[in-house]
């Protein structure tokens, strides 16, 4: 299927899937396990929120073969660096994973980071030795600087967080690209398989969504698309696209044309 | 006695472990992250760690999000 020779790497840990996959908004969890299935995602995100006491206790993760997964739990909610690590602490006890996705939010109608409150809160899960990967601006001072602090990656969005409205400034992900060298994944803002592919030929190392998956009319064939948009994307990236030319160049000799 | 659990005034007997309050409340330990006090309780304290009257407790776990 994927390349073998072309793993994505974080934190010295192979991937060979590129795409990282939420798993909130689906209508079941069993719509949950088969998107994933068809997503072929090997990272997929997670909150941390309290056990219901009320309700069934039937869990997403009574649906997921874990050993297939890389857990990513988020911080999503958190409006402070101090939510945020309690949130990794938390999530790093119940046992699965080192990894955290780290959002710290900013204001609720765009859910746009609060860079500020993610600097201090990365320092200090970086210095617990927590594998950072952290959500933030499409940015490439504050993403250097989230570099800097150890973060096994950075996560710049596309867009606000399910709003589907693509890689709005592809030109700040390029800037980032050039100038870090962690893995740099689009997260937030993907609405489209053609958006998943952009932001791959851009030379992103990876893209990360949800709603595009679970928001689809069909999302078990959207996350197929998407699949295939991230695997058609890198292998864009990889071969290498013409250049763009403001007048035409003929694919076809002129000579031996009839008289 | 008295604990708060997530959020809720909560009744349990005197002196209950960790454990005992995951059991009675059918639990997988696996599964979950507690806190008491704004302190995470380490899996291996479960069996050790009581609680006491007026505790806050966090249960937490693992939901779909993006």
């Amino acid at each position: 299927m994927g390349q073998n020779n072309d793993k994505l790497v974080i934190a010295g840990r192979e991937f060979t899937s590129r795409l990282m996959v939420g798993t909130g908004k689906y209508a079941s969890f069993q719509q949950t396990a088969e998107a994933l299935e068809a997503s072929g995602a090997e990272i997929i995100t997670v909150a941390v929120r309290r056990v219901n006491l009320d309700r069934s206790k039937e869990s997403l993760l009574d649906y997921i073969d874990l050993k297939k997964y890389t857990l990513l739990p988020n911080t999503a909610g958190c409006y402070t660096a101090e939510d945020a690590i309690r949130t990794c602490r938390l999530a790093r006890e119940a046992g699965m994973s080192d990894f955290v996705k780290l959002e710290v939010l900013g204001d609720e109608k765009t859910l746009f980071p609060d860079n500020e409150e993610l600097l201090k809160a990365a320092k200090v899960l970086v210095g617990e030795g927590f594998t950072v990967l952290p959500y933030c601006s499409d940015d490439v001072i504050l993403c250097k600087k989230l570099q800097d602090l150890g973060c096994a990656a950075v996560m710049p969005l596309g867009a606000p967080i399910g709003s589907g409205l693509g890689i709005r400034n592809p030109y700040n992900i390029k800037i980032i690209l050039e100038n870090v060298q962690v893995p740099v994944i689009v997260d937030a803002g993907v609405g489209s398989a053609s958006d998943a592919a952009i932001a791959m030929e851009l030379g992103c190392d990876g893209v990360l969504m949800n709603t595009a998956i679970a928001g689809a009319q069909d999302p078990v064939a959207m996350a197929r698309a998407m699949k295939l948009a991230v695997e058609a994307g890198r292998l864009s990236y990889k071969a290498g696209r013409i250049p763009r030319k403001l007048y035409a160049n003929a694919s076809s000799p002129l000579e031996g044309l009839l008289a | 006695m008295n604990i708060t659990l997530n959020g809720e005034e909560t009744k349990l007997a005197a002196n209950a472990t960790v454990t005992q309050l995951l059991e009675q409340l059918k639990l997988a330990r696996e599964r979950v992250a507690v806190e008491v006090n704004r302190d995470i309780v380490p899996k291996a304290a479960y069996d050790s760690h009581t609680l006491a009257e007026g505790d806050k407790v966090e249960i937490v776990h693992f939901v779909g999000g993006g």
